[in-house]
């Protein structure tokens, strides 16, 4: 069963267009990124998914209509919208006791036993804890309740990278099995690269890219490329090229790999690659959107 | 690829087995209340300090109280019985100016300081319905504020009145005059009914009208609450040259008192001929003001639902 499922999705702020006609389906079980240039429409796609903004279009969400049936979802979905969105003055006792209060699907002794693990005292106010505290309170919160969609919004964004990898840890062994569904965007595209099953790029409103990490690994490889060969490698049309150091990297989708024998070093490319190569391949014009 | 395969696979049956507790419908909004007191502890300390201030004043003034017992026996009895009454009728009156400008002070920030600190993308992450929330902001004003008001007036009260007695027994004044000038159970019911009409029914409008500000204003909510009704006025006096407008605020600030069952002075406030409810409920007034308290949370709601969270 999917857990999204959306048909012709759009959105607009006025005359700007957010979200560009989005089809969109995630099955259960998946783990999916949705990775964009900043303005992208992310965080438009995940509102409307959250029910937190009116939209055009279908949008199914665990079955339910996120817009008209937003408190119901609630039950079933749990969401980090942004770092740092915890109330400043809350204790971690008091974040703990409301969340048990209103949630009928939070288990508080998972909670306290996530907490546990982190350096975080039970009795300090959020205002008192650093940024990645404050993270790792709202994960164990949000790991804490048995929902079947988890929706991240840029979670790590200002942290260290101790806290970066912490987080991603705790998300795929404390909490991630075949029956939740998480989706997840951010910038930084190589650190989840490795915990991602599905891809999907947008830009300007539209998705431009969309995958299994399998399909990933088979279609793309980068080709680096000697100096020789560089016009028999380019003749194969590369999707992509860039230089470093000199040498010439030629990023190829779906091309057999047989046919670059002698070429040069084959290598798999990384998420970080494939994007900067599928966005910066985009039209570029003057209007973008305002998110 | 740390696959997720690789995750305890028993763990999706163990999750399905955890029975979904069945949460009251109540539960949210008590737990939405309680936040609000987190949040906001000047909900009670504000009375609570304006309180002991007044008790401490109180204790001090006690040095003298025998003399001016002794006076006060000597008047005629109307205006024994409003001398003995005052202070406590202070304190009263008190607390409720106090519980009415933190009630102000709290509406203005209720629904605009979660969208200012984003901590509205927490609040909305969790199974609570907006309606739920607002209503739980509103019960601040027109639930708790009241309550903490009567249980704080009767009890400081109630030790004044303990107090008193102790320094006249002590000085061999007749103590039984005060309790019975001073009926505590005749009191705290008056006070009761003073609180539920003027500070609950006649306030509501002003505290829904600062909620709505609240939810709508992207800043200055203290601007847009106040100024626009001050533009009318000055508007109105300007064109027509007349204050009807600004007359009906003040009419609704000072507890619309001629619309009340009581005159406006503090002794009348408690006295038993001006007690007729019937006056209270056939006044256009109450519930036009009712209504228009209901379509500013109607509003508030509307606005914290479906506007962008930010």
């Amino acid at each position: 069963m999917a857990v999204i499922e959306a048909r012709a999705l759009r959105k607009n702020f006025g005359a700007s267009v957010a979200l560009d006609g989005i089809d969109l389906r995630v099955e259960e079980g998946r783990i999916l990124g949705l990775i964009g240039p900043n303005g992208a429409g992310k965080t438009t796609a995940l509102n409307a998914i959250l029910g937190l903004i009116p939209y055009q279009g279908d949008l199914c969400v665990l079955g339910r209509d996120p817009w008209s049936c937003r408190d119901q979802l609630m039950r079933d979905v749990a969401f980090i919208a942004d770092v740092a969105v915890l109330p400043r003055w809350i204790r971690v006792s008091q974040a703990l006791d409301y969340v048990a209060g209103v949630h009928p699907r939070f288990d508080r002794a998972k909670a306290e036993s996530l907490l546990a693990k982190t350096t975080i005292p039970q009795n300090s106010k959020v205002r008192e804890l650093s940024k990645g505290m404050v993270v790792q309170l709202h994960l164990a919160l949000v790991m804490a309740i048995d929902a079947r969609l988890l929706v991240l919004d840029e979670p790590t964004l200002g942290l260290d990278i101790l806290y970066r990898k912490q987080f991603y840890d705790s998300l795929l062994n404390d909490y991630f099995d075949r029956s939740r569904t998480i989706l997840v965007t951010t910038h930084q595209v190589d650190e989840i690269q490795d915990v991602l099953t599905d891809l999907m790029f947008i830009d300007r409103g539209r998705i431009v890219l969309s995958c299994t990490m399998e399909e990933f690994d088979s279609r793309y490889v980068e080709l680096m490329v000697l100096p020789d060969h560089l016009a028999a490698a380019r003749a194969l049309g590369p999707i992509y090229e860039r230089q470093v150091l000199g040498r010439n990297f030629l990023l190829f989708d779906g091309v057999g790999r047989e046919q670059f024998a002698g070429l040069g070093e084959l290598r798999a490319p990384s998420v970080a690659d494939l994007f900067v190569a599928v966005i910066s391949r985009q039209p570029r014009t003057a209007q973008g959107a305002s998110r | 690829m740390s696959s997720p395969s690789n995750a305890v696979p028993q763990s999706s049956f163990e999750s399905q087995a955890i029975p979904t507790a069945v949460l009251l419908p109540t539960r949210p909004m008590y737990w939405s209340v309680v936040r609000e007191l987190w949040e906001n502890r000047s909900i009670y300390v504000a009375p609570l300090i304006a309180a002991g201030v007044f008790l401490f004043g109180f204790v001090i003034s006690m040095v003298t109280l025998p003399r001016r017992m002794r006076e006060v026996l000597a008047l005629p009895w109307p205006e024994q019985h409003e001398r003995l009454v005052q202070p406590y009728h202070f304190l009263a009156g008190l607390l409720m100016a106090v519980a009415f400008i933190v009630g102000v002070i709290y509406c203005l920030d209720a629904l605009h300081g979660e969208r200012r600190d984003r901590s509205i993308l927490f609040w909305k992450s969790l199974p609570v319905s907006d309606f739920t929330t607002v209503l739980a902001k509103a019960a601040i004003p027109l639930v708790v504020l009241p309550l903490v008001t009567f249980v704080l007036t009767v009890a400081t009260q109630f030790t004044m009145l303990i107090l008193s007695s102790a320094v006249l027994a002590g000085s061999a004044l007749p103590v039984a005059r005060l309790w019975t000038e001073l009926s505590l159970l005749h009191n705290s019911f008056m006070l009761f009914y003073h609180l539920l009409t003027v500070h609950v029914l006649w306030h509501a409008p002003i505290y829904c009208w600062l909620l709505l500000v609240s939810a709508w204003a992207r800043r200055a909510p203290f601007l847009w609450a106040f100024l626009p009704p001050f533009a009318i006025a000055v508007l109105e006096k300007v064109v027509f040259n007349s204050a009807h407008f600004a007359r009906y605020l003040g009419y609704r600030f000072t507890g619309g008192m001629e619309a009340m069952p009581f005159g406006t002075g503090s002794s009348s406030m408690y006295a038993h001929s001006h007690l007729t409810p019937w006056r209270l409920l056939g006044s256009p007034g109450l519930w036009l003001g009712l209504v228009f308290g209901a379509a500013c949370l109607e509003g508030a709601m509307r606005l914290r639902r479906y506007r962008e969270p930010i």
